[in-house]
């Protein structure tokens, strides 16, 4: 079943919680929420559960091309999966997965037998068959994450929206269930929305990413799309390490860290101050120059343990930027720290920054 | 509670730890202060504790078992503990819906006034008895109060009546099951009510089948308390029953009734085999308390464990009902 979320807006007291947002998930989709703390992702997702009220007529939600704005949580027919996992901590975890088939009205409730079984094969799902008599406060957290996901699966939700699925839990943990939940969801097929702060998570599980940031959604797409195809600043720098320098555009070139890139896709832009971001793999290291665009820079420190080797290096400027080579390369330049080397980007991403410029000198002049 | 275990080895396992060759405890004390601090407590325990509550069994079968029965059984005694048990009956109860209501607004909802609300449930504890009391007698007095001459008019009598003595008691109770819901409310959050929505449970239903359960002790727990105060209230009951024997007086006045009176019925050993009653009733509360207490202690455990897994949170929230629970004991009788 498809969602819509059109024109909502969400106010609490003086704080804009979520503004103007509007988007579709594809039936069977699997989206994720991400964005840092206060972002509004949250609110986004308890707005699409009904458990916060949109700001009165801002908008609607649709659910399979349904009005469901004045539908109570229970009515909706979504599975949510709370951040703390919000188990029922006097019940066991059968009778915590049960309880949606329990509370239904007498017509619509199934007999006790087919809500036992359907209860096993859930736990069966989640792979916790043999822990159907336990309390929540006798499992792990990764446990109580599944017990809470079988809960949210029994009612066979249309729709199912998980708040930070793996947020509490240890790296390892989160890394099996992340896995875990991608294969779950390619069985069962349900429209999912997931909310973290994690960009790998992000960019790992799901389908489309929506980048969110200050009550507002940056960017929406495929995780490579949102990735190489920043389209603002705020998802250049949210998703991953990157380098920034200061640049000006001009004429269809970048001048920055003493160094002009061509930007063809500027050359119509006037003159005006860029922000040009690096990602540190898209930096090349050399010993001397070679022709390539570089810029001269000494290695301050050298981490080497991991995948790829990282180099913190200091510009000419004074600027600290930071560089990832393959571990192979690292060893064929035998660095160490304090070498002398030509860093020269691959790729770059230029953000002009025409309105901030103005805004900026008007301060320095006041100042 | 877990957390005082913690804390007392602690220093113990540090010190150990550090090279030192006698195993040393929590404190260092020398082995005498610590047998005079104890000796200190338990003489003070027993001088003021459990001597008194002997007196009152002694001097209630000074003249032996038959008088203790007839003492209990004189109708006056009979409609003392009838009219406990009726002020009991309505107050607990009514009490307890409250403290249901107040808690679950102050714990689940967000509102504004919350702080003056939370200020005016403790009301009952500040105020003196007897200046309750008072306060109903001058708003419903026959003679001069707000409200008495008209609701007199109507044929309806408070003051100096068992109404009186039933709206005194509600006041003086009023606080205690609210107290002991409110902290654990907050400790619990509305996540398990949202849970419960979202899965289709109406409001009935997720009271019934998750708040009322995961309150339960310390709902138990509350009404003891509050029963305790409700049986055993003096002072307000004092001034607004009128002492009129056979009619309002309830067994904390009656007791006093017997002490003081001249009869061949009354006197002291009299007045302390109702007394007895009372003192069996208080042990009867400690033992039920200590037990929901235990019990509570560990759903309160449980409260901070359960959903985040924070135990130092877990920890905090259980130190700081066990200081206010102390706090309130202090104030009841």
């Amino acid at each position: 079943m498809s969602i819509e979320v059109r024109h909502i807006s969400k106010t609490f007291g003086t704080f804009e919680a979520l503004r103007d947002v509007s988007l579709t998930v594809a039936s069977g989709e699997l989206v994720a929420l991400l964005g840092p703390s206060g972002s509004g992702k949250t609110t986004l997702l308890r707005v699409i559960a009904g458990l916060e009220q949109p700001d009165p007529g801002s908008g609607q939600i649709l659910f399979h091309e349904a009005d469901v704005a004045r539908c109570n949580p229970g009515d909706r027919r979504v599975g949510f999966v709370f951040q703390h996992y919000a188990l029922f901590r006097h019940m066991t975890v059968f009778e915590n997965i049960a309880f949606g088939l329990r509370v239904r009205p007498k017509k619509l409730r199934p007999m006790a037998g087919v809500i036992r079984d359907r209860v096993n094969h859930l736990l069966k799902m989640v792979q916790l068959d043999f822990m159907a008599d336990r309390y929540p406060n006798q499992l792990s957290g990764g446990q109580r994450q599944r017990v809470a996901l079988a809960r949210a699966l029994a009612m066979e939700p249309k729709v199912l929206l998980l708040d930070e699925p793996f947020g509490a839990l240890d790296a390892r943990v989160r890394q099996e269930l992340r896995q875990w939940l991608r294969r779950l969801h390619d069985e069962i097929h349900v429209t999912s929305v997931f909310v973290t702060h994690d960009q790998d998570e992000a960019l790992e599980l799901a389908d489309r990413v929506l980048v969110m940031n200050d009550g507002r959604i940056e960017q929406i797409g495929t995780p490579d799309d949102v990735f190489h195809n920043p389209r603002t600043e705020f998802v250049v720098n949210f998703l991953g390490q990157v380098n920034r320098f200061h640049g000006r555009v001009r004429d269809g070139k970048v001048h920055f860290a003493t160094l002009t890139w061509e930007s063809p896709e500027h050359a119509s832009a006037p003159e005006t101050a860029a922000h040009v971001f690096v990602r540190p793999h898209d930096l090349d290291v050399e010993l001397t120059r070679n022709g390539h665009p570089a810029f001269p820079a000494t290695v301050h420190h050298i981490h080497s343990a991991g995948p790829n080797v990282r180099l913190e290096l200091i510009a000419e400027s004074g600027e600290r930027l930071w560089a990832e080579l393959p571990q192979e390369r690292y060893r064929a330049l035998a660095l160490s720290a304090g070498s002398q080397v030509f860093v020269s980007p691959r790729e770059v991403k230029v953000f002009p920054r025409v309105a901030e410029e103005a805004a900026g000198e008007i301060a320095e002049l006041a100042g | 509670m877990p957390m005082s275990v913690t804390v007392s080895n602690l220093p113990a396992a540090v010190s150990s730890a550090a090279g030192h060759s006698r195993p040393v405890g929590a404190t260092t004390e020398p082995r005498w202060v610590r047998a005079v601090l104890i000796g200190v407590a338990v003489a003070f325990l027993g001088l003021f504790l459990l001597v008194p509550l002997l007196a009152v069994f002694v001097q209630a079968f000074e003249k032996g078992a038959p008088a203790f029965f007839r003492a209990l059984w004189d109708p006056d005694s009979r409609s003392a503990v009838g009219l406990t048990l009726l002020t009991a009956a309505v107050t607990v109860p009514l009490s307890t819906i409250f403290g249901l209501v107040a808690a679950w607004a102050i714990g689940k909802f967000h509102f504004r006034g919350k702080n003056v609300l939370l200020t005016l449930i403790d009301l009952p504890f500040s105020v003196s008895p007897v200046i309750a009391g008072l306060i109903f007698v001058l708003i419903f007095s026959g003679t001069h109060g707000w409200l008495g001459p008209s609701l007199e008019h109507w044929g309806i009598k408070i003051i100096f009546a068992v109404p009186g003595i039933i709206i005194v008691t509600m006041f003086v109770t009023a606080p205690f099951v609210a107290r002991e819901l409110i902290p654990l409310m907050q400790a619990q959050g509305t996540e398990e009510e949202e849970a419960a929505r979202v899965l289709g449970a109406s409001g009935w239903q997720t009271f019934w089948r998750v708040t009322l359960p995961n309150v339960k002790w310390a709902l138990l727990y509350g009404i003891i308390l509050c029963n305790a105060r409700a049986m055993g209230e003096f002072g307000a009951v004092s001034v607004v029953s009128g002492h009129i024997r056979g009619r309002t007086n309830t067994m904390p006045l009656h007791v006093e009734c017997l002490y003081n009176g001249s009869g061949a019925d009354s006197g002291p050993a009299a007045a302390f085999a109702v007394a007895s009653l009372l003192a069996v009733l208080a042990m009867l509360t400690l033992v039920l308390k200590s037990y929901l207490e235990w019990k509570t202690a560990r759903q309160l455990a449980r409260a901070g464990d359960c959903p985040d897994s924070r135990p130092n949170e877990s920890g905090t929230v259980a130190l700081e009902t066990t200081g206010r629970r102390d706090a309130t004991e202090e104030k009841s009788p």
